[in-house]
C-alpha cells in the first residue's frame, strides 16, 4: 500500500504492508533511524514519537492508522535553524547518556511532558518518564535533565559542563 | 612543564608498535625501523601529520583522536581521547574523535571488557598524547632556532619565552618529518597540571545521541541493503528437522529463506532457519507463518526448579568439590557461642541490552565485511574465521556503537549468525534480532544456591563459616562468574572456613554479567556477615573492620583461585579496604542517625576489577513491604585519577540503580531446556519510579593507578540495601528477587 505521511514537516510518501509499525517505515523506508526498537510491545518507550505532539508508541502504531496526523520524531525535535530543543540541551549539558539508546525516546516523552506541564514537580516528572526504560539507568540524570530543560536548575553538579 | 630536546638522532624513525599481552592488556613498545615509511606515506597523502595509529593532525589545525576501545555506554571513546587531549595540550572542543575499526596489528588490544579498558591503556595514552605534543614543540624549536627547552605547548600552540608563537596546523609540515622520539625523551605533563582530566565532559556522541543521529549497529544502512531473522529452536542447542521453507519464500517481501545446520556449540552458531527480506517487517511477518520441526535434544530434561530441589537434597550430603579448608570449621560451629543457618538463592538472569542483538555483514570479493556492536571483536572475528573458514585478513570489522554491554556482547552468537547468512546471500544483509530471541537466546548470568553456616563467639566475633555453593556448568565448567573461589571474602580472612562446591552441569548458555561472580557472591557474603554481626550484637561496620583486621595486605590463596570469567583472585589490599569502608561511612554518617521502625541503614564493600568499593543504603520498608531506598553513599577507590567526572558519576549511580533492579524485578525461570520469560512485560526492569532520589558518590583519592568503573561499583549494592531492609524491619532477604520475601510489618 502507498501511503502518504506528514512527518517532522514533510510530506512522505511510502510503499508499505498496512499493518507495518510506523517504527519500521520510518527505519527502514525513510532512514529515520533515531526512533528505535527495543521491544514491540510498547514496554519500553525507546520508539517514541509525536504523533500531533502526543507521545506515541511507534511499535504500536500501524502505519494505516497515521493518515493526516502529523508525525514528529527525535530528528525533527529541535528547531528548523538547528537550535536544539531544550530538553535536547539539557541532555546535553548534563551528559545524561551512557549508551544512548533509550534517550531518544526520553526526550520524546520528556518534551511532550514539558509542553503540558512547563514545570512539573518531581511526582509529575517519574510518572510521565514512567513508560520508558533506561537499561543504564540513567534515571537520576533524566530528571535533572527534565528539570535543567523546565528552567527549575541550573547546570551545575551532576552533569558536564 | 618543560619540554626537553629530542634526544634521538634524526634520521631514524621510532614507531609505535602495539603488542598484545596475555591478560587482555597491551603495552607500548617502539619499534625503531629506518625510513619512516608509514607515517612519511601518511603525510604525503593527506598532508596531515599522523606520527602513530590514534593522532593526526590536519594542516588546518583540526585534530583527530582515533578510539580504538569499543563503546558501549560505558564512555572511552570519551575518556581514553581526555587523556591524549590532555598530553597534547588540544582544547577538547576541538578534537574530532573517530571509531577506529577493529585491526589489533595497528591498535593494540581492542577488548571492552572486566573494566580493563582504562587500566590497560591509561599510561600508554599519557604516552602516545605526550610524544605527539613533544613533536610539535621541537618543530617549532627548528623553525625558530631555538631550544625546544625554551618552549611550551598550550591550547594548541607552541609558544616561545619571547612571545612569538606557532600554531599546531603550522607545524604540521615540520613535524612530519621528525623522528618519534623514544618514550624516555618525553616529559608527561603532571596530574597537578592537569585541566582536563578529572572534569566534566559530555561524550563525544552526545550531540548524535540526542538529534537521533545514526549511530549504532542497529542503524547501519548499506546500499542494496537486506533484511533478516535468525529463528533458532526454543531449546537450548535445538536442531531444525524440517521448515516450511517453500511457503515462507512465496511471502510478500521475502527474498530468501534457508536452514543454517550450527558448528554444534550452543554459543557460537546455532541450528536455525533465516529468512531473508526486503524490510525489517517483512523478515518479522513472515517469521510468524514459520512452521519448523525441531529436534531439541536431551536439554529438555533440565529445569530450574528440579536443579533447586536437588541442591536441598544435596546441601546436607558431603560431594561438593572442597575449594578451600582452614582449621576445623565443624569444631568451631560445634563450640560457638552463637550459630546461624541460612540459604542464600539467585536466578539465572537476563543481560537486556536495550539494543537487540544485531550485525550486518556483507560477503563480496572473498572478504567478509561486518558492522557489529560487540565488546571483544577478536572473539567475533575469530569465530568467522574458525565456523566459515574465512582467512583473518579476509575479515573486515566495523566496530558500531552497543547500545549497552553489561559482558553480553563479549558473545559473538550474533555475530557469526550474520556471518553465516550473508555468506549465502548475495548482498549485504542485516539481522536483527527481535527482543523475544534476545531474552530467550542470551548467554545467561548463571544462578546459585549457596547453603550456609556461621558462628560467633561470646564477643560477636565471626570463629566459624562454612558455604556450600551449588552452581551451574555447561559443557562440564561452571558457567561465567558461576565459580566461586576459595579466595571470595572472607576467605582467607576467618580461621575456621570452609567453602565448597557442587555444579551442576547443563546445556544452557551462560556468559558473563556486569562484574562476574562478585555481583551474586558480593550479596551473599556481605548479606551473611550481617546476620553474623546482628547474631553476636554487634555493629555491622564495626564487625567489617574487626574482620578485615590489622594486616595490610592479604596474600592470594592457592585453592580455586581461578574462575573463568571473573578474575582470578588476587593479593588483596586490605588498607585500601579499610580506608573506603572507613571513607564512606564517614560520609553517610553511619552509627550517627536515629531510625524509625520501618527505616534502616546497611553497608556493605568489594574489591572487585580493581576498584575498592564500600556502600551505605538508608531504605524505608512501608508497612505494606513496599522498599524504598532513601539514599545511597558509595566510596570509591580507583586510583591516583577521575578521568572523566561525569563519565564517572553515571558509572556509579547507574549500577547502583542497577543492581537496585536487579534485586527488585530481575527473574528468569528456564524449564524444560528453554527460557519461559521473552520481553519486557514478563521480565520486567527497573523504572525511573523505583530510582533512588539521592545517590552520593564520594571519589577517594589514592596513590594507586587509575582503574576501571564499569563494573566494580555494582557488587556491594545488593547487600547493602538488603541489610538496610533487616536493620529497617527485621526482615533478613535471602532470595533474589524481592518479591520472594515477604517484608510486610507491624
Amino acid at each position: 500500500m502507498k501511503y502518504t505521511l506528514n512527518v517532522n514537516g514533510q510530506s512522505r510518501s511510502v510503499d508499505a504492508a498496512s499493518d507495518t509499525p510506523l517504527l519500521w517505515v520510518l527505519r527502514d523506508s525513510l532512514d529515520l533511524v533515531g526512533t528505535k526498537y527495543g521491544c514491540g510491545v510498547g514496554m519500553c518507550g525507546a520508539c517514541t514519537i509525536h504523533l500531533n505532539g502526543v507521545p506515541t508508541r511507534a511499535c504500536m502504531t500501524p502505519v494505516s492508522t497515521v493518515g493526516k496526523m502529523k508525525v514528529t520524531t527525535i530528528e525533527g525535535l529541535a528547531a528548523a535553524s538547528g537550535k536544539l530543543h531544550p530538553v535536547q540541551q539539557a541532555w546535553s549539558d548534563l551528559d545524561v547518556a551512557q549508551c544512548g539508546y533509550c534517550q531518544a525516546g526520553q526526550i520524546m516523552t520528556a518534551a511532550a511532558l514539558l509542553k503540558d506541564n512547563p514545570k512539573p514537580n518531581d511526582e509529575d516528572i517519574d510518572g510521565a518518564m514512567a513508560g520508558n526504560l533506561c537499561r543504564c539507568a540513567t534515571y537520576m540524570r533524566i530528571r535533572a535533565g527534565i528539570k535543567l530543560a523546565a528552567g527549575l536548575t541550573t547546570v551545575g553538579k551532576g552533569g558536564a559542563q | 612543564m618543560s619540554t626537553p630536546s629530542l634526544a634521538q638522532p634524526v634520521g631514524r624513525r621510532d614507531f609505535l608498535k602495539l603488542t598484545g599481552l596475555a591478560g587482555g592488556g597491551f603495552a607500548l613498545a617502539f619499534y625503531i625501523r629506518s625510513g619512516g615509511e608509514a607515517a612519511a606515506a601518511d603525510a604525503a597523502a593527506t598532508g596531515d601529520f599522523a606520527p602513530n595509529a590514534f593522532v593526526r593532525i590536519a594542516r588546518t589545525g583540526a585534530v583527530t583522536i582515533v578510539s580504538k576501545q569499543p563503546e558501549m555506554g560505558q564512555g572511552v571513546k570519551t575518556s581514553l581521547p581526555m587523556i591524549i587531549a590532555e598530553q597534547l595540550e588540544v582544547p577538547w572542543k576541538d578534537i574530532a574523535i573517530e571509531q577506529g575499526d577493529f585491526d589489533e596489528k595497528k591498535y593494540g588490544g581492542q577488548s571492552a571488557g572486566g573494566s580493563q579498558s582504562t587500566p590497560s591503556n591509561y599510561d600508554n595514552f599519557h604516552v602516545l598524547g605526550a610524544t605527539v605534543r613533544t613533536m610539535l614543540v621541537e618543530a617549532a624549536a627548528q623553525t625558530w632556532g631555538v631550544p625546544a627547552s625554551e618552549c611550551r605547548a598550550e591550547k594548541a600552540t607552541v609558544i616561545h619565552t619571547s612571545g612569538k608563537s606557532l600554531k599546531y596546523g603550522q607545524l604540521v609540515a615540520k613535524a612530519a618529518t621528525l623522528p618519534v622520539p623514544a618514550k624516555e625523551a618525553v616529559t608527561l605533563k603532571q596530574p597537578k597540571d592537569f585541566t582536563l582530566l578529572g572534569t566534566r565532559i559530555s561524550q563525544f556522541d552526545t550531540p548524535k545521541i540526542v538529534t537521533g543521529k545514526s549511530l549504532f549497529g542497529i542503524d547501519i544502512r548499506l546500499p542494496g541493503m537486506l533484511y533478516a531473522i535468525y529463528e533458532k529452536c526454543p531449546a537450548f542447542g535445538g536442531k531444525v528437522v524440517s521448515a516450511n521453507l517453500n511457503e515462507i519464500k512465496a511471502l510478500p517481501g521475502v527474498k530468501d529463506a534457508f536452514i543454517l545446520e550450527g558448528s554444534g556449540k550452543v554459543k557460537e552458531l546455532v541450528p536455525g532457519v533465516a529468512i531473508i527480506a526486503d524490510s525489517t517487517w517483512s523478515a518479522f511477518s513472515a517469521r510468524k507463518q514459520l512452521k519448523i520441526t525441531w529436534d531439541e535434544g536431551t536439554v529438555v530434561n533440565e529445569s530450574w526448579e528440579s536443579f533447586l530441589k536437588q541442591a536441598k537434597e544435596k546441601s546436607t550430603q558431603p560431594g561438593g568439590k572442597t575449594l578451600r579448608k582452614d582449621g576445623d570449621p565443624d569444631a568451631a560451629l560445634a563450640s560457638a557461642a552463637k550459630t546461624v543457618v541460612a540459604q542464600y538463592s539467585y536466578p539465572f538472569i537476563s543481560h537486556a541490552n536495550l539494543e537487540p542483538q544485531n550485525t550486518t555483514a556483507h560477503w563480496h570479493d572473498g572478504i567478509m565485511e561486518i558492522w557489529s556492536p560487540i565488546q571483544i571483536p577478536s572473539i567475533g572475528s575469530g569465530m568467522v574465521n574458525r565456523v566459515l573458514g574465512i582467512a583473518p585478513e579476509k575479515i573486515k570489522l566495523h566496530l558500531s556503537r552497543a547500545g549497552g554491554g553489561f559482558g553480553r556482547r563479549i558473545g559473538a552468537d550474533y555475530l557469526i549468525e550474520a556471518a553465516a547468512i550473508a555468506q549465502k546471500v548475495n548482498a549485504p544483509v542485516k539481522l536483527t534480532w527481535s527482543r523475544e530471541d534476545d531474552m530467550r537466546h542470551d548467554q545467561y548470568r548463571p544462578g546459585g544456591i549457596h547453603f550456609l553456616k556461621g558462628g560467633v563467639d561470646a564477643k560477636g566475633k565471626v570463629v566459624a563459616w562454612k558455604n556450600h555453593c551449588f552452581t551451574f556448568g555447561e559443557g562440564g565448567s561452571p558457567g561465567s562468574g558461576g565459580s566461586l573461589s576459595g579466595d571470595e571474602f572472607p576467605g582467607r580472612w576467618i580461621a575456621n572456613y570452609q567453602a565448597d562446591q557442587t555444579m551442576f552441569d547443563t546445556g544452557w548458555p551462560m556468559g558473563p554479567w556486569r562484574a562476574p561472580g562478585s555481583c551474586v557472591f558480593a550479596w551473599v557474603m556481605h548479606s551473611f556477615i550481617d546476620e553474623l554481626a546482628h547474631a553476636g550484637g554487634r555493629d555491622p561496620l564495626e564487625l567489617r573492620l574487626e574482620l578485615l583486621g590489622e594486616k595490610d595486605e592479604m596474600p592470594a590463596g592457592n585453592a580455586g583461585a581461578t574462575t573463568k570469567g571473573k578474575q582470578a583472585a588476587a593479593s588483596y589490599n586490605v588498607a585500601r579496604m579499610r580506608n573506603v569502608l572507613k571513607f564512606a561511612a564517614e560520609k553517610a554518617g553511619w552509627g550517627k542517625k536515629k531510625f524509625a521502625k520501618g527505616s534502616g541503614a546497611g553497608i556493605a564493600f568489594h574489591f572487585s576489577h580493581r576498584g575498592f568499593f564500600a556502600q551505605v543504603a538508608e531504605v524505608t520498608v512501608s508497612k505494606d513491604g513496599q522498599l524504598k531506598v532513601d539514599r545511597f553513599v558509595t566510596g570509591v577507590d580507583i586510583g591516583a585519577q577521575v578521568v572523566n567526572l561525569s563519565g564517572a558519576e553515571n558509572q556509579v549511580e547507574g549500577s547502583v540503580i542497577d543492581a537496585l533492579g536487579v534485586l527488585m524485578y530481575q527473574e528468569l525461570n528456564i524449564e524444560r531446556g528453554r527460557t519461559v520469560q521473552s520481553n519486557f512485560n514478563d521480565y520486567p526492569m527497573i523504572r525511573i519510579t523505583d530510582a533512588p532520589t539521592k545517590i552520593e558518590t564520594h571519589f577517594l583519592k589514592t596513590a594507586f593507578p587509575t582503574t576501571g568503573l564499569g563494573e566494580p561499583a555494582l557488587p556491594p549494592v545488593a547487600p547493602a540495601i538488603c541489610n538496610a531492609i533487616f536493620a529497617a524491619t527485621g526482615k533478613r532477604v535471602r532470595q533474589f528477587p524481592l518479591s520472594r520475601t515477604d517484608l510486610r510489618w507491624t
